[in-house]
């Protein structure tokens, strides 16, 4: 299950696109999965034959968990220094993988045997180690110095602090598992004597029920929503219409946040941790600058003026271009904060802050922007804003960005001082275009004008270094010839 | 197409833009933007949506005449008639 975007914890296998047998494509589509802001359609990060489904539809798991097995198409010799992190030998001896027919003597479980040609599908994402796992250990009082990491490059993976967390309280059943599945490991144990998620307390106080009391479905056996029996009156229930509750769609099991108003509380809850993680970690600094873009303004008019709707670009774009072109000069604004030090970004993928209708947002990108055309840029903008409200964003494009554009300018205010998504290390925030008397010439002019600003990770990039990138951008917007 | 075709029509833009509002809660004298918490892009869908439905230009420079239900029925209805 891989992390789309910080302040993840779990997802939702809610359809499988694809079934054991499938040969499948890096970047191809393979599930669809529920998070706590949307369903996203999420990519296999390695081609080859879909070997095995480890994690049913319907079912939520902790982010890390292995949710499919993936044997490389070519007859590749087993990989030891890549051993799949749960996959143990004896399962995949007994599947026959498509290309290669297992005679009867090699289904005998072999514990001693290489591992085979197998590896955990998703989740080679880096960034899900550093911050979060940090906060984990940190939670649970595990020393990360003492924990052996089973990740990609030996990396400390939640799992793994989990396991340690687990192996300090003796006196908290440990689930196991039998050793060839995901197991079920707790994720970030809330501070309670049964393990439950926020909403499920949140449901259980509501209508009266003892959590303790009651059986827990979710991740290590923790009481999730679906758990909470209804009570008498359902305030909840009550309150979604037909149409809300026939668009849900047909799963094994009830989603677990299935109303608006359940959905609307468990977005609130993952921007809530990205949240204060970013204000945790992240000392931010804010930078701000006027631009004089009447200029830019009559250019872009001139420019629509002959065209259709369809065919028509909002300053937006601009922005947004005027951004990319900067990065390319400031390239220590462009990447993560990770594990104490810079990582670059692959690429100027721009996430752009886009507000869900019913309260929220997400911060999808747009990959490389510095190599897209302004009417590129914009036919990307309208895809992206219409998918992130309406569905079909894929996994990468919630997990891609390298920076964050923040366009509040739209409901009016003059300007923003931005949080930073973590591991990102910058935003700019983009205010209302506003008519200002203005100093052209020596003379007092009636001009409109746009507050950029800079919310900037003080780790990564010093005030000097951040005030020239966003003069940068004001630079270019003023220059719209060259965007 | 009369004034209350005109303003059926656009509602029905609207509604498909803005799924959770009421359009009948909408002040008609108000701006859209306001009432309904367009975006530029929303507008800009609205107008595209508007202008392919009776299959007339609706210039930028003529977006600020949209802005209000009523005045976007009768900016539409004189731009029909004109084209008519």
């Amino acid at each position: 299950m891989p992390a789309l975007g910080a302040g993840m914890d779990v997802g939702r296998i809610v359809e499988w696109y694809v079934k054991p047998g499938d040969r499948v494509e890096r970047g191809d589509i393979i599930a669809l999965v529920e998070t706590d802001k949307a369903n996203i359609d999420v990519e296999v990060f390695e081609s080859g034959v879909v070997e095995e489904l480890l994690v049913e539809e319907g079912t939520r798991v902790p982010i890390g968990t292995p949710v499919a097995l993936i044997a490389p198409e070519e007859d590749a010799e087993p990989t030891p220094s890549a051993p799949p992190e749960v996959a143990a030998p004896t399962e995949i001896s007994d599947d026959q993988t498509p290309e290669e027919p297992v005679t009867p003597s090699e289904a005998i479980p072999q514990p001693a045997r290489a591992p085979e040609p197998t590896t955990e599908v998703v989740d080679q994402h880096p960034f899900v180690t550093s911050p979060l796992v940090r906060k984990q250990a940190a939670e649970t009082g595990v020393d990360l110095t003492r924990v052996r990491g089973t990740g990609p490059e030996g990396l400390i993976t939640r799992r793994d602090v989990a396991e340690a967390a687990s192996a300090q309280a003796p006196d908290r059943p440990h689930i196991t598992g039998d050793g060839t599945r995901p197991r079920a490991v707790e994720v970030t144990p809330p501070p309670t004597a049964v393990p439950s998620s926020p909403f499920a307390r949140r449901l259980a106080a509501e209508r009266g029920v003892d959590l303790t009391a009651i059986a827990g479905t979710g991740p290590g056996g923790s009481r999730v929503a679906r758990d909470i029996p209804a009570a008498t009156v359902r305030q909840v229930d009550a309150a979604v219409t037909p149409e809300a509750s026939a668009t849900v769609p047909p799963t094994a099991e009830p989603a677990a946040a299935s109303s608006a108003e359940e959905r609307a509380l468990v977005m609130r809850q993952a921007i809530a941790r990205a949240m204060e993680q970013a204000n945790r970690e992240i000392p931010h600094y804010h930078l701000g600058e006027t631009v004089d873009v009447e200029d830019t303004l009559v250019w872009v008019a001139e420019r629509n003026a002959d065209r259709p709707p369809t065919e028509r670009i909002l300053p937006a774009a601009l922005v947004l271009k005027a951004t990319a072109l900067a990065l390319t000069r400031y390239p220590d604004l462009n990447g993560y904060w990770i594990d104490d030090g810079f990582r670059p970004g692959e690429g100027i993928h721009l996430g752009v802050a886009i507000n869900l209708r019913r309260g929220g947002l997400l911060a999808p990108a747009i990959r490389d922007a510095d190599q897209r055309s302004l009417d590129e840029l914009m036919q990307a903008l309208k895809d992206l804003v219409e998918r992130t409200r309406a569905g079909g964003l894929r996994g990468s494009e919630l997990t891609d960005p390298t920076i964050t554009v923040s366009n509040l300018g739209d409901t009016g205010v003059e300007s923003i001082h931005g949080v930073i998504s973590p591991p990102q290390v910058a935003l700019v925030g983009v205010g209302r275009i506003t008519e200002r008397p203005w100093v052209v010439d020596g003379t007092v002019a009636v001009r409109r004008t746009l507050f950029l600003s800079l919310a900037g990770d003080h780790r990564a990039s010093d005030g000097h270094r951040g005030g020239r990138f966003l003069s940068t951008i004001a630079t270019n917007l003023t220059r719209p010839e060259t965007l | 197409m009369n004034t209350d075709e005109l303003h059926d029509l656009i509602s029905e833009v609207l509604s498909g833009i803005a799924p959770e509002a009421d359009p009948s809660a909408i002040d008609p004298t108000e701006d859209l933007r306001d009432e309904l918490d367009l975006d530029s892009m929303d507008e800009l869908n609205m107008i595209t949506r508007v202008s392919e439905r009776l299959r007339i230009d609706i210039p930028e420079r003529d977006y600020p005449q949209m802005r209000s239900l009523d005045g976007a029925v009768s900016y539409l209805a004189r731009r029909l008639a004109t084209h008519a």
